[in-house]
């Protein structure tokens, strides 16, 4: 027991565990990048990373590059905190069946 | 339950990780020396080697052999300025330069890029110059594109305008040095700075 409680929800889902791997290993990682590497459409990267944005995990910075608009994210301390019990979790339950 | 799904995770973690800690060992600075390398031997080249309007450079005429020799240097000097920049750049990044990623993206690049070495040099052996700067544009264009699976941002957008010059080369004969100037010198310097402020300085 115990074991379930760390697999995180709002990490059980392919675009929003994606943005955490990536920015974990990266200072900051703006919107475009992000897109291309998880292969997401504009909507649904924004979405995933505004429910992330609320659960205070990733922080937001907006400027402009000349006239176009730059978003670039990075990840909180609980945000980085609470990937990291996520992947034990994930280790442990995975270790535990074999 | 669900087992599968948790280590397809783990998976995609891993991957991730990888993929995008890559592109920032890819140094802009790099392109923009080995475009200046490019210019600099072109502009030698143009001064004293190119033939006088209506002769020709004949295979074993020293100014051929010349002109073989500041290619190779070019290119020689261009991947050793990307090694050492990309190196250094790791290092104060704390990342591995020499990672499985890095050898599979040198991998994809050089299969290409001496494939179509081999096949200009090939070519020369039997008198045909004629296309030389097209197919260098061609070949180090597929080059890129499929290195840049690896890599994340401008660098696939090189290959495609190196591919389209090359082409656009082979329809017009004669302008083969010009193509080859834009394309291995400005194009370098263009795209190196583009990394280079956009990706290296932010």
């Amino acid at each position: 027991m115990g074991l379930i409680d760390n697999i995180n929800k709002l990490f059980d889902h392919r675009i929003r565990l994606g943005i955490m791997s990536v920015l974990v290993v990266n200072e900051n990682v703006d919107f475009n990048t992000l897109k291309e590497l998880l292969g997401a459409t504009d909507g649904n990267l924004a979405s995933h990373a505004k429910t992330l944005e609320k659960a205070n995990y990733i922080t937001v910075e907006k400027s402009f590059i000349g006239r176009k608009p730059n978003t670039k994210y990075s990840v909180t301390k609980s945000g980085r905190i609470a990937f990291k019990e996520h992947i034990d979790a994930l280790e442990k339950l995975l270790n535990k069946k074999n | 339950m669900g087992e599968e799904k948790y280590l397809e995770d783990i998976s995609q973690i891993k991957d991730l990780m990888n993929r995008s800690s890559r592109f920032i060992s890819l140094s802009g600075l790099s392109g923009i020396m080995a475009g200046l390398y490019a210019i600099t031997g072109a502009a030698i080249t143009y001064f004293f080697l190119l033939p006088e309007p209506g002769s020709y450079v004949t295979l074993h005429s020293w100014n051929f052999r010349l002109i073989i020799a500041i290619l190779i240097a070019v290119a020689g000097l261009s991947l050793i300025t990307a090694y050492l920049l990309s190196s250094k750049k790791a290092k104060k990044n704390n990342e591995k330069l020499w990672d499985a990623t890095t050898k599979r993206l040198l991998a994809s690049f050089l299969v290409p890029l001496v494939t179509g070495g081999i096949y200009i040099l090939i070519k020369l052996g039997s008198q045909h110059y004629g296309l030389t700067g097209s197919l260098m544009l061609i070949f180090y264009g597929l080059a890129l594109v499929s290195a840049s699976k690896y890599t994340i941002g401008t660098i696939k957008y090189l290959g495609y305008t190196e591919i389209v010059l090359g082409l656009i080369c082979a329809a017009m004969p004669g302008y083969g040095f010009w193509f080859w100037l834009i394309g291995f010198g400005f194009l370098h310097i263009i795209y190196g700075s583009l990394i280079y402020f956009k990706e290296d300085k932010a």
